[in-house]
């Protein structure tokens, strides 16, 4: 186990190594991409622009602006071109709204499809299995973006003038300190929204674990011994069916949570993790988008190590070596 | 004897498939008495393990139909409700399964699957539970008992996971237990020592079994009394000497004739039932063995009953030659059992 735990420590630092230099590179073939002209206003002189160069380090050979710019990032002395402010301040700004929209969205989609994966395994071909592939299918279906827009439009705004008070706020965040109802109320329609997805690909998903484990042969032998149907379904079909789905729920919850779940905050504007991200992309503002990237990277490589932790808890028969991949 | 512990009666089970009405028990009844091993043999598809699950009551897909009578004492068992199968189930009648690989839950303690169990019919604390399930696998020859329930059943090999499960279906002294092909998954040594342990619950606890097989070294080395099953019809019931010695039906004597035996002359090759089981979907009027035997004719394509022809009452057969006949026919070839020796000489 402690063997494990270093050797994914090791991968862990190797990972973001390569994510941090490809993301750095990419700056350098993209086209338009030269910050100091962008920096220097519209039509600069060529002194300007030279100017800018040497003020930020950019005539430098390539390795040591990478080096110049870890060195700012771990420092916390990173600065976006454009607005000047500190990339690490303004990303710990987004933190709490992240993680209050991933956790809360990841609780509210595990629910519902082990609910709804339940539900049709056990009505499997049957009319309302049907109408909830159906559902499903069209909540995969649905762009986070479009579903957020029209959840804005309908239920947070019009809905609000007719019948003359808030039901769901028009978008934006409250602090919990500020006011936890407030808080929650704010974030009912991002979770939702976030959340429809991945109900939809988890219900499909755990319905087919569910159909293939209840032919099983050790459920075979949890009814021949005599269990009731309820717990035979729980602690011998459920329990054996939700192994592969952590894995899945691990990896997406990663990305959600390294503020990936750039378009709910946006539409939403929740003013996360995601959405610094967005507006940073949208300005090829590099020192951000580096840093949201290496954050996101951590997420989902963290996670990784943590789900095969649990993975291992969950099935005995999975063993850690240390020899496992990252 | 008394009343048979349980009675079958033309249990028939069918299921609707897409390719049509799948009769995979049809017309089946036997007796079981306290205490007896009862084997039923056939080859793969002819309905052994549909029998053995609608025994358990465990024959629940929406497309299956059943009919006839399973009477446990005093209940029966097709058309219970689910409280009262349950209640039989594990309590009453055991079950011990092919794979002893996949037939418990590899995420379960192999003690805690044995506590459950207990736990689902008597009012019993965990720990009371663990103290029995110890004794159990203490009792069914797993060393170390008290810290093996605490493995995992990938922990244990082939033979100890048969164990397990045999101690499971014990934990609540139950009537009757039924094994469907518990030996053919291992190893031949590991076969024969479960084969011992069962025979010795048998002697022990009186523990009636019916035991589920196509090995006939199994079945000469336990049973009592045996049924021979052929596309979903006993062909044959009879002692497990009357069998052996002295039997009835032409498929008997190939299924008898395709085992090597190491007594007596040993033949070129063994014999072999000639072509394929008929489909359970619409299976052949009459004799359903007619179209794969040497000795068929025309009245085996009218009906034909279970019934004793050679003047013993606990001998049936299901096969119209008479049985002078019968005995002549499958004397040849130097006092080998077979149908293709027997079909070249008439």
């Amino acid at each position: 186990m402690t063997r494990f735990i270093i050797k994914r420590l090791a991968s862990m630092v190797l990972v973001l190594f390569a994510v941090s230099v490809i993301t750095f590179l990419i700056f350098n073939v993209i086209p338009n991409g030269d910050p100091a002209v962008r920096m220097a206003g519209k039509q600069p002189t060529e002194t300007q622009v030279q100017a800018i160069r040497e003020e930020w380090g950019f005539d430098k050979p390539i390795y040591v602006q990478y080096a110049t710019t870890m060195k700012l990032l771990f420092t916390g002395q990173m600065v976006s071109y454009f607005s000047q402010l500190n990339v690490v301040e303004e990303i710990w700004k987004g933190v709490p709204r992240t993680f209050a929209l991933a956790i809360g969205a990841a609780i509210l989609w595990m629910i519902f499809a082990i609910a709804l994966g339940l539900w049709s395994a056990m009505r499997a071909g049957g009319i309302s299995d049907n109408l909830l592939n159906v559902f499903a299918l069209i909540g995969i279906s649905m762009p986070v973006f479009w579903l957020g827009a029209l959840m804005n439009q309908y239920l947070g705004f019009e809905l609000s003038n007719v019948l003359g008070f808030e039901l769901f706020p028009n978008g934006g965040y409250v602090e919990f300190s500020e006011s936890p109802w407030q808080w929650f109320h704010h974030l009912i329609l991002p979770w939702i929204a976030l959340s429809v997805l991945f109900i939809g690909f988890y219900s499909r998903v755990l319905r087919a674990n569910i159909i293939e484990t209840m032919d099983e042969d050790y459920v075979r032998t949890a009814r021949a011994k005599g269990l009731s149907d309820r717990r035979v379904l729980l602690h011998h079909v459920l329990r054996n069916s939700l192994i592969p789905v952590v894995t899945l729920w691990g990896l997406d919850f990663a990305v959600v949570i390294g503020g990936g779940a750039i378009l709910t905050e946006t539409v939403f504007n929740l003013q996360g993790v995601g959405q610094y991200a967005a507006d940073a992309i949208g300005q090829l503002d590099q020192p951000p988008i580096l840093a949201v990237t290496m954050f996101g990277a951590f997420f989902v490589v963290f996670f990784n190590t943590v789900i095969d932790i649990v993975y291992a808890a969950l099935d005995p028969r999975i063993r850690l070596e240390a020899g496992d991949s990252a | 004897m008394g009343e048979p512990l349980l009675t079958v009666s033309d249990l028939r089970v069918s299921f609707r498939t897409e390719g049509g009405l799948v009769q995979a028990v049809d017309g089946v009844s036997f007796d079981l008495d306290r205490g007896e091993v009862l084997s039923i043999v056939g080859e793969s598809g002819c309905g052994k393990s549909v029998m053995a699950m609608t025994l358990m009551g465990l024959t629940a897909s929406r497309n299956a139909s059943i009919s006839g009578s399973i009477r446990l004492g005093e209940t029966e068992i097709v058309g219970a409700d689910d409280d009262s199968l349950r209640s039989i189930r594990g309590e009453r009648m055991a079950m011990i399964f092919q794979n002893p690989m996949s037939s418990l839950n590899p995420v379960q303690r192999i003690g805690d699957q044995i506590v459950e169990q207990i736990r689902a019919h008597r009012d019993v604390s965990k720990s009371e539970a663990m103290e029995r399930a110890v004794y159990l696998l203490n009792a069914v020859g797993v060393p170390d008992a008290k810290a093996r329930a605490r493995a995992y059943p990938h922990e244990f090999s082939g033979g100890m996971r048969q164990r397990a499960m045999i101690a499971m279906a014990l934990s609540l002294d139950p009537e009757v237990l039924i094994a469907d092909e518990p030996t053919t998954a291992l190893d031949v040594t590991i076969q024969a020592q479960i084969i011992d342990l069962l025979m010795e619950l048998n002697r022990e606890m009186g523990l009636a079994v019916i035991l589920i097989t196509h090995d006939l070294g199994v079945v000469a080395e336990i049973a009592n009394r045996v049924a021979v099953m052929y596309a979903g019809q006993l062909v044959e019931e009879a002692s497990l000497d009357g069998l052996f010695y002295d039997p009835l039906h032409p498929y008997s004597w190939g299924l008898l004739g395709s085992v090597p035996r190491v007594d007596g002359e040993r033949p070129k090759r063994l014999a072999q039932i000639k072509g394929q089981p008929p489909s359970l979907i619409d299976p052949p009027k009459g004799c359903r063995f007619r179209e794969r035997c040497p000795h068929a004719f025309e009245a085996c394509e009218g009906p034909v009953a279970l019934e004793p022809r050679a003047g013993d009452p606990g001998h049936p057969d299901r096969c119209l030659l008479p049985v002078e006949a019968k005995r002549d026919l499958r004397k040849l070839d130097s006092g080998r059992i077979g149908l293709e020796e027997a079909g070249a000489g008439s």
